[in-house]
């Protein structure tokens, strides 16, 4: 608190104290074997690791950390604080559709606040890191998404869109319903 | 080629000539251009032959610092007994600059040639794509074309049938600006916090895993096959300037200008021509007012700058900047400058690592005086003080992100004083805001 | 050797030294905070920067290695300025809560803001807040004090090798974390509240019971086992109130285990015997110490003794026995424990025997035994010296001569005896160890002895001149120079050669410990 943060979006913890049910069974955990591989230590594959399990849940639990040190021979604490640097693993559950737009000066000097508050207010949601009523939706503004020339980019969930303007907010979301 | 816009005719499209053409991300598609002959020439060269002709042509590092390429190959020493390896650094996170993107979700078989070229040249089996985890197309793209390049026996245990092993594996990152400092991605390639280390040790003696390593930008990279195929004269002829500045760029424009996009222009090129032809100049009844040419990072130009700079490593600096990443962020005269700067440092704050004093707590506090400039709350003596945290930010810690946080409050204060002041002026710092909350 | 020059002083240091250990053999020392030479360094507080001329750029002492010729500027101008800023930076977010803080008065972030600080901060804004957290074991977390030196982090991953810290978040909103559920449990973790500089991690056990300023300190060393970790004793109003270890790159570099920390209190005890008593008419009435003394001699005079002796007792006091015994015999027991490394340093541990001097006993011909009156003949004397025989079968006593008590409590099961002659603790007075690597360590007296009690080596040299023998020790330096001079193993040592960082009986090496740098924290 008080550090400069982007709102959290802790609010939508439903599920966040369920017991952990393993992700590394199957296929995913097949998956994991092969990374594995890739690298010529076991420890390089927790990026990739953790990747898997916010793909299967949604989020990354500290159960699904738990697991993840357990198998690449890490404790929980150290993927902890590596799980806490990378902006882009949900520490808590994240409504259905997560949207995160980037409002980064170059966004920013070609409206993308304007883009926030058409989000805001046709998803619902109202303010930034809340979820919509219906838990369909949560804005959160990013730091740089890498299209600064098609602004304004935001992502839903892992979909990448481009030059978002307040006008074809209502558009886009059509396509989330 | 200027897109997503037409090409324009002062543009030397040499890397960006495919972009906007779907066909080109396939493997099929890429042969069909040219594509994999330059692998095929260098996998029967000698690799030391390779750094030659690298080093011949002028190539230098295109993700900011411009590190002569070839020299920096040549510092992997062949036969020391390790394993070498090869990073691909597309973690490109610099705000203003998106052209890695465009290489990579148009041309991604260029990437790989170019990892498996930059690869066995320094003695690597081993070459890493580390790609921002937003980039979800480059990333889906990227892969598609590492499959069909193991497929079809270009890459892998017997590259193109020479016997020789080159492995290109593609790595997703989670989301941290500073994984494009070198040694922050192989941190955090290795499983770790993105935190960059200490120099020296330099890569190229203990790099990714301790072992010697090579990081190449995108760019510099996919540069390598052209330079290969047409040789180091015509890539070195392809400069309007300065000997030292060679071949093409690619420039990423955003902001305020007409026509945004990527662009691909050879060294020495005008700048004045390139915001008013290339990209159209200002909206419509807008006037430019500043310029970023090289990413958030470089100093602010005021438009006399801008104008009369020639786009190369030596060009910018002469005009007080750098030519950065390419990144070109066109700011008109309808932004306040206060809240750009305030932005740019709310940036930084957010990505510094947390590891050096200065940049964890300097970055932040700069951001809150800046944004209570922003919102009508600050005082004349904040200037000095801003002036004052940004030399304590300045070459004093591991990396340079606390450095680009300095720069452009440095650059705007001077450039943009005024702007500064007559916010402050309108209402004083009032005292109260200072307890504790 | 590499050749510099420090703050206009030349010196002479070998390849590979970093400018920070080499500034302190001139006797500079460059302020810091991350590095400690008992950990990786990191590099990250930027606090020991210093100008090297001919350098672009201001250099990190502390990660930068000598070089030949350098001329290196501590105190110049922007040194000063570099290092003046980062103070600045450390402060904007620190509560400055110091009178209330049990840190304060041993804060390197006070002492160095007070030696080149600013006397003002240019902080207008609102300060981070974050919530105390209880770490497990003795720590507590106070993160608003916290200035990411991540000292604690590397002692738990490199030294400890037990992971449970971290670095959470980025940033200014980092700080120090762990998983939930997984606390800070290793039998060493609390060495992290001595490596952190500033008052972020402090002991729970310590918590609000004094300030820095009010302690007095005693070198010592740890009396609980037989690793003989150096401490320093710290007593408030003569009670034992913190111990801390004193570095010694030959025992325990920078570091002693939480159990012998946390074992203290029994040198407070209360139940004491603080005055001389004899036996009169069947009951222990109060005595003049020379009453006393001739008592225990009459007893003595050409009797076989049996003594039962504590091994927390000094090499000295072991020694004035073996002289008082007279051919008898002497046995001792040690209480034991599980034995839990420190895997970051060689050759550290708790150690199986909790007692410090164990090998001191062994290495004087005490014989070590569960049962340690077995083999009390029918009419010996029996001297119980230190040992309070608590949970051993008295029935054995019974038979025997008479029974000498010399003492800091009454021995449980003790019938009667003739003589009791109250002698300081390990904490009240000054003498001798052997750790379980042979090394002769010194201890000092951390508090006043109660009542009328004794330095056990002036109690034990005044009965061996009572019974006849010379005897004129006015030091326990004198006693340790007459073992040395009678028994071949000490041979050689004296106080002023052990100093304060000890040297082995004769046959064992004098080995550093690998991988530690010289010189204090």
């Amino acid at each position: 608190m008080g550090g400069l943060e982007s709102p959290d979006y802790a609010s939508h913890d439903s599920g966040a104290h369920e017991p952990h049910t393993p992700v590394f069974t199957g296929a995913a955990k097949r998956e994991l074997d092969e990374l594995i591989t890739r690298y010529p230590k076991k420890m390089a594959a927790l990026l990739p690791a953790l990747w898997i399990v916010q793909r299967e849940r949604g989020w990354v639990s500290d159960g699904g950390m738990a697991e993840v040190a357990e198998l690449l021979e890490l404790t929980p604490a150290y993927v902890k604080g590596v799980v806490t640097f990378y902006t882009m693993y949900h520490q808590h559950p994240v409504a259905k559709y997560f949207i995160q737009v980037c409002t980064t000066s170059p966004c920013g000097i070609c409206g993308a606040d304007d883009v926030v508050k058409s989000l805001l207010r046709h998803t619902n949601t109202g303010e930034l890191g809340v979820p919509s009523p219906d838990g369909k939706f949560a804005v959160i503004e990013v730091e740089c998404l890498g299209a600064c020339g098609f602004a304004t980019p935001i992502m839903i969930n892992e979909e990448f869109i481009e030059s978002v303007t307040p006008e074809n907010v209502p558009a886009i979301l059509a396509r989330f319903a | 080629m200027g897109f997503p816009h037409e090409s324009h005719q002062r543009e030397t499209a040499v890397l960006s000539q495919h972009f906007g053409v779907a066909e080109a991300r396939t493997l099929d598609g890429w042969k069909k251009r040219g594509g994999y002959q330059a692998l095929e020439k260098a996998l029967a060269m000698a690799p030391a032959d390779i750094v030659t002709v690298i080093k011949d042509s002028g190539l230098r590092g295109r993700g900011g610092a411009g590190f002569p390429t070839g020299m920096k190959w040549s510092f992997m020493k062949p036969g020391d007994g390790k394993p070498h390896y090869l990073c691909c650094n597309a973690d490109e996170s610099e705000p203003g600059t998106f052209k890695d993107r465009e290489l990579m979700r148009w041309t991604p078989h260029a990437l790989v040639e170019g990892c498996a070229i930059g690869a066995y040249a320094i003695g690597a089996e081993t070459a890493y794509v580390y790609i921002r985890g937003e980039f979800t197309e480059p990333l889906y793209f990227m892969e598609q074309a590492v499959k069909e390049a193991y497929a079809a026996g270009i890459i892998g245990k017997n590259a193109m049938g020479t016997g020789k092993r080159i492995d290109v594996h593609v790595h997703k990152g989670a989301g941290a600006y500073i994984c494009g400092e070198e040694t922050a991605l192989m941190n955090s390639l290795e499983g770790r916090r993105g935190n960059p280390r200490i120099k020296p040790p330099f890569p190229a003696v203990s790099g990714l895993f301790g072992m010697p390593t090579t990081i190449n930008n995108v760019e510099t990279l996919i540069a390598a096959a052209p330079i290969l195929m047409k040789g180091a004269d015509w890539y070195k002829k392809m400069s309007l300037s300065n000997p030292k500045s060679t071949g093409t760029k690619l420039y990423s424009v955003c902001g305020n200008v007409q026509r945004p996009g990527t662009y691909e222009v050879v060294m020495g090129f005008p700048f004045r021509e390139f915001l008013y032809d290339l990209c159209g100049g200002p909206v419509s009844g807008r006037k430019f007012k500043a310029v970023i040419p090289g990413g958030v990072s470089v100093p602010i130009q005021s438009m006399e700058e801008a104008e009369a700079s020639l786009m190369d490593y030596e060009g910018f600096v002469e005009q007080g900047s750098m030519l950065g990443s390419g990144g070109v962020i066109v700011i008109d005269d309808a932004q306040s400058m206060v809240r750009v700067i305030a932005r740019i440092a709310r940036f930084f704050a957010h990505e510094s690592c947390a590891q050096c004093t200065q940049c964890r707590e300097g970055t932040a506090w700069a951001t809150k005086i800046l944004e209570r400039i922003r919102d009508g709350q600050g005082a004349m003596e904040d200037l000095d003080t801003l002036m004052d945290i940004s030399e304590n930010m300045t070459g004093k810690t591991i990396c340079v992100l606390s450095d680009s946080c300095a720069t452009p409050i440095v650059s705007g204060i001077k450039k943009f004083r005024s702007e500064f002041e007559s916010l402050i002026q309108g209402r004083m710092f009032h005292p109260v805001l200072a307890a504790v909350a | 050797m590499i050749n510099l020059t420090i703050e206009g002083r030349p010196i002479s240091v070998a390849e590979g030294t970093t400018i920070l250990e080499a500034a302190k053999q001139v006797g500079v020392l460059i302020p810091h905070y991350c590095y400690h030479p008992g950990l990786p360094v990191a590099g990250v507080c930027r606090m020991c920067l210093v100008e090297v001329e001919k350098a672009p750029k201001l250099a990190p002492s502390c990660a930068t290695t000598v070089a030949e010729g350098q001329v290196v500027h501590v105190h110049s101008e922007k040194s000063l300025d570099a290092r003046k800023g980062v103070l600045e930076m450390l402060l904007i977010n620190h509560p400055l809560d110091c009178p209330i803080c049990d840190q304060s008065g041993e804060c390197e972030l006070q002492d160095y803001t007070f030696q080149e600080g600013r006397e003002d901060s240019r902080y207008r804004e609102p300060k981070r807040f974050n919530p105390v957290e209880d770490f497990g074991g003795d720590v507590v977390y106070v993160p608003n004090r916290c200035i990411l030196c991540t000292r604690c982090v590397r002692f738990m991953d490199d030294v400890a090798e037990d992971p449970v810290l971290n670095v959470s978040e980025r940033g200014d909103r980092a700080l120090i974390g762990k998983f939930e559920g997984k606390d800070l449990t290793h039998a060493w973790a609390a060495n992290v509240i001595d490596l952190c500089p500033v008052g972020a991690l402090l002991s729970k056990d310590f918590l609000n019971k004094a300030r820095a300023w009010e302690l007095d300190r005693a070198a010592s060393v740890c009396p609980n086992c037989t690793q003989g970790c150096n401490v320093i004793m710290e007593t408030r109003e003569n009670q034992l109130v913190r111990m801390r270890p004193r570095a010694n790159e030959f025992v325990n570099a920078f570091f002693m285990c939480d159990w012998g920390r946390l074992n203290y209190r029994w040198m407070n005890e209360k139940d004491r015997v603080d005055q001389p008593m004899l036996r009169q008419e069947g009951a222990l009435v109060v005595a003049e110490w020379e009453d006393a003394i001739a008592a225990a001699a009459r007893l003595l005079k050409g009797k076989r003794a049996f003594v039962v002796a504590s091994p927390m007792l000094s090499n000295e006091s072991l020694f004035l026995l073996t002289q008082i015994m007279q051919g008898g015999s002497g046995t001792f027991r040690v209480m034991e424990g599980d034995e839990a490394p420190l895997p970051g340093v060689e050759d550290l541990a708790l150690r199986r025997e909790r007692a410090a001097n164990v090998y001191g006993a062994e290495a004087l011909g005490f014989k070590k035994s569960r049962d340690p009156l077995a083999g009390l003949g029918k009419g010996d004397v029996l001297i119980i010296a230190g040992e309070d025989l608590d949970g051993i079968d008295a029935a054995a006593m019974r038979g025997a001569g008479e029974t000498i008590v010399i003492g800091s409590v009454m021995p449980h099961g003790v019938e009667g005896p003739a003589v009791v002659l109250p002698i300081a603790n390990f904490s009240e007075e000054e003498g001798t160890v052997t750790n379980l690597r042979g090394r002769v360590q010194r201890f000092t007296q951390a508090r006043q002895a109660p009542g009328l009690s004794r330095p056990s080596w002036l109690v034990l040299g005044d009965l061996l001149g009572a019974i006849g023998k010379q005897s004129s020790f006015f030091l326990p330096s004198q006693v340790f120079d007459q073992l040395a001079a009678t028994n071949n193993k000490f041979a050689g040592l004296s106080y002023d050669t052990l100093g304060f960082k000890g040297l082995p009986i004769a046959g064992e090496p004098n080995k550093q410990k690998t991988a530690i740098a010289v010189g204090a924290a």
